[in-house]
């Protein structure tokens, strides 16, 4: 194993890692099984590829396509709250619409960057460690994200937001409007996943308009493996710890690729990841029991 | 104080599942009175309370709270100044959120929900003070997840949660029938101290006949989506478990055969 394959699965696994925080936010936070995100980290790809070639600050793209984001993510809170579709359906509508916006925003499938500078060209560290310039831009833009959400999880608007998916009758009988919570969640965890994509697309020299299929099981792959190997009970461990579920993610798919799977066969080993990691603790309760039985 | 006029609340109207769960009900409740509410099952209770905190909009009639029409205002709206408890102690406490979590959302209540801290020392002070005050040692817990309390804890953190902030009304949905003889007996104990604490105006739910007549200053009856019995005063001190059932029976016209298997005498 290579220096050069770590370090490619760190950094995409840190990008990624944001797109991860973005599921978090609807499927752990909000209890809102949310599928807009396949649509929406297309979008901010597209928004910022797109501004890119038309000669915008490849920085000032990414202000834009996590707002793009948001408004995708208000969407779906829109369909949801106000037409009463269901999360799941709401998301669909968003992700499928998404796909046509996306190719009228690119204007073809396909936006290649590697004749324009991305944020991974204008910055460099300004002392001799050249070679790791992406790694540290990545981190800081990581840790600004880290940062924001564990200090809004703190605010009174967090706090609703956390408790909007534990129990929200609750909520309600404390004179919030749950349907508001909603929204803001759902416009929150789209603008991190758009961002995410806006960073993809930067780092890998290209926008794709399938880029975000699968997207979903990938984030849930990196909250789960998060959850079980750093813990799901203090916070703010949890979203540190959802990163470090999305590395080791990224991390297993690398490897599978280097032992001669291909590329096309990576969905079905995502998908193979999720089912072992939501049914481990199914079998071991079925194994325990039958145990248990034999024991009396 | 809060007026209820001509309240009537038809479920599934115009189907063949119509049912009639209030059937234009008039009801006057003064500042500071603690009313509590008896009927069988079907009788209408919960449904009036939750007429009362908006869950669901009303057939008919309307509903004044301190001179302001409520009757169209939306559930979260009313939740200013109503306080709630209900019968399960699961839906009042979010599980995931520690104890002072919990309470911060009760304390902020009122104020806008703004990107201020939720919690600071000014709050966990006030928290802290109000949990000693109901002696379960939960002061000591702040950092507690809720979901690991007993039922009776969660109970009474949601009893505290509801009235940390003083509601002008309290609504009480058999918010002890949940739990063990003994911790129910200490949550009624800590619901009449903290309402007489307050003067909060309060309407109690129960089943028990005992405690609809021990606690309060006034009692209402219902029956099939009427108020059957109000009482109060000294009326209401005289009155016992058998002379209330016997004003049932003549009340009650359809006549139940067995009226002790409706209201539990235990």
């Amino acid at each position: 194993m290579s220096l050069g394959f770590l370090i490619t699965s760190l950094e995409q696994g840190l990008i990624y890692g944001i797109m991860a925080i973005g599921v978090y936010i609807t499927f752990r936070v909000l209890d809102f099984a949310d599928l807009t995100v396949d649509g929406s980290i297309t979008l901010g790809a597209a928004v910022s590829s797109k501004m890119i070639i038309m000669g915008y600050n490849p920085f000032l793209t990414l202000i834009f396509a996590t707002i793009a984001g948001g408004i995708s993510g208000s969407f779906t809170g829109f369909l949801n709250t106000k037409l009463k579709i269901a999360p799941l359906l709401s998301g669909i509508l968003t992700m499928t619409s998404l796909f046509s916006i996306n190719l009228r925003i690119m204007g073809r499938p396909n936006i290649p960057l590697l004749s324009d500078d991305t944020i991974f060209d204008i910055f460099n560290v300004p002392f001799s460690l050249s070679a790791s310039s992406e790694l540290i831009l990545i981190l800081i833009v990581v840790l600004l994200v880290l940062i924001t959400l564990i200090l809004f999880l703190k605010t009174k608007l967090g706090f609703a937001l956390r408790a909007t998916g534990d129990n929200p009758a609750m909520v309600r009988s404390m004179a919030i409007n749950t349907k508001s919570i909603k929204m803001i969640g759902l416009i929150i965890a789209n603008s991190f996943v758009a961002l995410s994509g806006a960073l993809i697309c930067q780092y890998q020299g290209f926008a794709d308009i399938s880029m975000g299929i699968g997207t979903i099981i990938a984030g849930l792959a990196s909250v789960i493996i998060g959850e079980v190997i750093f813990g799901s009970e203090k916070l703010y461990f949890v979203i540190p710890g959802i990163i470090g579920g999305s590395i080791l993610y990224r991390g297993s798919i690398s490897f599978a690729l280097m032992s001669g799977f291909a590329a096309s066969d990576l969905k079905l080993l995502t998908a193979l990841i999720v089912i072992v990691f939501l049914s481990t603790p199914k079998i071991k309760s079925a194994v325990g029991g039958k145990f248990n039985v034999k024991a009396n | 104080m809060l007026k209820l006029i001509n309240v009537s609340k038809t479920f599934n109207q115009n189907t063949v599942n119509e049912t009639k769960a209030l059937k234009g009900i008039d009801l006057k409740v003064q500042n500071n009175d603690f009313i509590t509410i008896v009927g069988g099952n079907g009788a209408g209770k919960s449904t009036l309370l939750n007429s009362i905190a908006g869950v669901f909009g009303l057939s008919k009639g309307k509903i004044i709270l301190s001179s302001n029409d409520i009757t169209d205002m939306p559930e979260y709206k009313r939740a200013k100044f109503i306080g709630r408890v209900f019968q399960d102690p699961l839906m009042g406490t979010s599980p995931d959120m520690t104890i002072e979590e919990n309470l911060s959302l009760a304390l902020n209540k009122n104020s806008k929900l703004t990107l201020k801290w939720a919690l600071n020392n000014k709050k966990r002070k006030i928290i802290k003070q109000n949990l000693s005050e109901i002696d379960l040692g939960l002061e000591n817990r702040l950092d507690t997840k809720v979901k690991l309390l007993s039922g009776g804890q969660r109970q009474a953190l949601t009893l505290l949660m509801a009235t940390i902030i003083e509601p002008e009304l309290l609504l009480l949905d058999e918010h002890t029938a949940a739990l063990d003889p003994a911790t129910a007996i200490k949550i009624k104990d800590l619901t009449q101290q903290i309402i007489s604490n307050h003067n909060i105006t309060t309407l109690m739910i129960t089943h028990d006949m005992k405690d609809a007549l021990k606690f309060g200053n006034r009692m209402l009856m219902m029956n099939h989506g009427d108020i059957i019995i109000d009482i109060n005063g000294k009326t209401k001190e005289k009155m016992t478990i058998d002379h209330l059932l016997k004003i049932f029976q003549k009340k009650n016209k359809q006549g139940f055969y067995n009226d002790r298997s409706i209201l539990s005498l235990a």
